[in-house]
């Protein structure tokens, strides 16, 4: 405590310059609603939609903005659908690199293709891929546009949180900035700051899991090829610049390259230029320019907290948990944390819900870390199998894989983020639409479908939504209404929420996640799915 | 749904195991587990039935399905 600022990393954008604000001359600590600890992508999808909904936010990092660096540059249709209904997603589309199918090669031979989205029909791809450091920067610009419509955020840069106390009815925040240290108290804190979370140290809480013994190199490059913008994976490639290999264009000619060392390296050897650039070249060949343009060498772990939400501080993202990145399951599970929490937090702190609803976002967001957490392991102890036997039923699989179709998917080089579905939720109404398509059950996030010249998405989200198809829905206090019939109601639309129901009723939480659905319902009906799901005991 | 079968099954018993010893002829150790191996996921998904799997890996480590 007290320690100077320092910073910790490099910055690739100064977003968040250190201000002055009038809470540092108060003679009482000055109070706020909501107070987010830590800038990244979660933090920031967090205030984003905690801000457009009028609650008001403050948001402290230590550093004035983002760090320079290979992170994630996976981000999966979720993510992107978030974003754009905070209103961050059309600048990243636009300069993300759009893909959505993988290659798996063994040595030369492709064993493997898959497509994340063989249908038509929604606003966003399957994924992007774009350097973190972007990420944060367009949503920092949503932020200020945000803020000049009138949305109550507040972006604190150089704004170390050092120390937390529960007083009961409100937390007190001992926070360092370059004039000196002050304090803050806050109704709710939530804790994005990272996987090391200087918060969840503070308070004492376990963060236990597994480390997987491999390392692997992460090498941007920069160089101008024309290779598909595919996720290409290699097992045991035939180049030999590490046990496997992946492959991924970024936006400004940038590829990111992943080399698996395995256990015993030297890492200081291994970040060698010379070395570098030696795997490197085996893989492109001799004659192939490119430059370096960032390498690290990283070792990963799947783990989390016990529960995500300690009273009046809740953890979100890194925090909370970490899974290794194959899969992309990291950024991309830390800002549906946000998604899932902010609506929950808006309705507690308007009167509107009562303070147990914030008790299933550790209910739903548990299981979600779960389920990545169980996918990211999966795939590395494919990717890094280890005993012998392991070892064999991998080699057997790949073998099998060049023949024979059934082997295919048993190969796992990763399983893409995907949004988990709250089964068993108990904001869920059981379901009550006959015969209704699978992935539209409740707890299920709303598949997007193109609705007029737009898209489904676009008019779901930020409020309670009765969606209601081939019907016309009844009117409900503080719910809003959208009837589909006739010609509004498309193929996709039908095929979707429909299945061989001639019309049903969804109840639409703000998080688009789907609450009851119903072949026909009372306004009772849909009233009492509201009370659930807005955490009535 | 079936179950497991752990009756006899086989026709010609003595030749289905002279035909899995005559594929293993020649092999070094290392060979013969990667042969196992790939007979076993051949084999498994010819089955398809998870039940019937989980009931199988139970019997082979020698518990009670
Ligand atoms: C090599 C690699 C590749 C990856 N690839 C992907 C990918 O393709 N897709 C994906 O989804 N994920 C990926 N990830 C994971 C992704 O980077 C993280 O999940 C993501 O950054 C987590 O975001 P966060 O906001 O929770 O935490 P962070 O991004 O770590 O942000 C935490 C913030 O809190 C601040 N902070 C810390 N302590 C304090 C304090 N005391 N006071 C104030 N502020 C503080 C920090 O400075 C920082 O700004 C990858 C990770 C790695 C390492």
């Amino acid at each position: 405590m007290n320690a100077p600022l320092r910073d910790r990393y490099p910055l690739a954008f100064r977003l968040y310059p250190y201000r002055r604000s009038a809470d540092q001359d108060a003679s009482t600590p000055a109070r706020h609603s909501v107070v987010i600890v830590g800038a990244g992508p979660v933090g920031l999808a967090l205030a984003l939609d905690l801000g457009q909904k009028g609650t008001p936010v403050i948001v402290l990092d230590d550093h004035e903005g983002v760090g320079l660096g290979s992170r994630a540059i996976c981000f999966a249709k979720r993510t992107l659908e978030i974003m754009h209904r905070v209103g961050a997603g059309a600048e990243m589309v636009d300069k993300g690199v759009v893909w959505q199918k993988g290659r798996v090669f063994r040595d030369r031979d492709e064993v493997f293709a898959f497509d994340l989205l063989p249908e038509e029909g929604h606003r966003c791809p399957a994924f992007i891929n774009l350097q973190q450091p972007h990420f944060e920067r367009f949503q920092m610009e949503a932020v200020t546009r945000a803020q000049t419509a009138g949305a109550p955020i507040d972006v604190r840069g150089k704004n170390r949180v050092d120390a937390l106390t529960d007083m009961g009815d409100h937390v007190l925040l001992d926070i360092m900035t370059p004039d000196g240290p002050y304090r803050i108290a806050a109704d709710y804190v939530v804790a994005c700051d990272g996987a090391k979370s200087p918060i969840r140290e503070r308070l004492g809480l376990g963060f236990d899991g597994r480390v997987f013994e491999d390392n692997f190199l992460i090498a941007d490059v920069k160089m101008t090829a024309d290779f598909p913008t595919e996720r290409w994976f290699w097992f045991e490639p035939w180049f030999k610049s590490g046990s496997s290999a992946l492959l991924h264009k970024q936006p400004d000619d940038i590829w990111r390259i992943d080399f698996q060392l395995g256990w015993d390296i030297d890492r200081n050897t291994e970040l060698r230029p010379e070395k570098v650039r030696a795997r490197v070249d085996q893989m492109l060949g001799p004659d192939v320019e490119y430059e370096l343009d960032w390498v690290s060498i990283y070792t990963f772990q799947c783990r989390r907290m016990e529960r995500f939400r300690h009273g009046r501080v809740l953890f979100a993202g890194d925090s909370a948990h970490q899974v290794s990145p194959f899969g992309a399951r990291g950024a991309n599970s830390g800002v549906q944390d946000a998604d899932n929490l902010g609506w929950k937090l808006s309705a507690v702190l308007n009167g509107h819900a009562p303070e147990t609803l914030l008790d299933s976002y550790d209910h739903e967001r548990l299981q979600a870390a779960d389920e990545n957490i169980l996918n990211s392991t999966r795939s590395t102890d494919f990717l890094t199998p280890k005993s012998r036997t392991s070892k064999l039923f991998r080699d057997a699989v790949l073998t099998l894989a060049r023949e024979h179709a059934f082997a295919r998917p048993l190969i796992n080089s990763g399983r893409l983020s995907t949004p988990c579905v709250y089964d068993g939720s108990p904001l869920n109404t059981p379901d009550a639409l006959e015969g209704g398509p699978a992935r539209t059950r409740p707890g299920a996030c709303c598949p997007d479908a193109p609705v007029g010249n737009g898209f489904l998405l676009d008019h779901l989200g930020g409020r309670f939504t009765l969606l209601s198809l081939g019907a016309v829905g009844p009117q409900i206090d503080g719910v809003t209404t959208l009837s589909l019939t006739g010609d509004a109601l498309g193929p996709e639309l039908a095929d979707r929420y429909l299945g061989p129901a001639p019309q049903a009723h969804y109840l639409v939480r703000p998080d688009q996640h789907i609450a009851a659905r119903w072949g026909s319902a009372s306004a009772n009906d849909i009233e009492a799915a509201l009370r659930r799901a807005m955490g009535a005991a | 749904m079936s179950d497991l079968i752990l009756e006899p099954n086989i026709p010609d018993p003595d030749g289905f195991y002279a035909d899995l010893l005559a594929a293993h002829e020649g092999l070094s150790d290392d060979e013969s587990a990667a042969l196992n191996a790939r007979l076993i996921l051949i084999l498994a998904n010819h089955i398809g039935d998870r039940a019937v799997l989980r009931d199988a890996l139970t019997a082979a480590k020698g518990d009670r399905p």
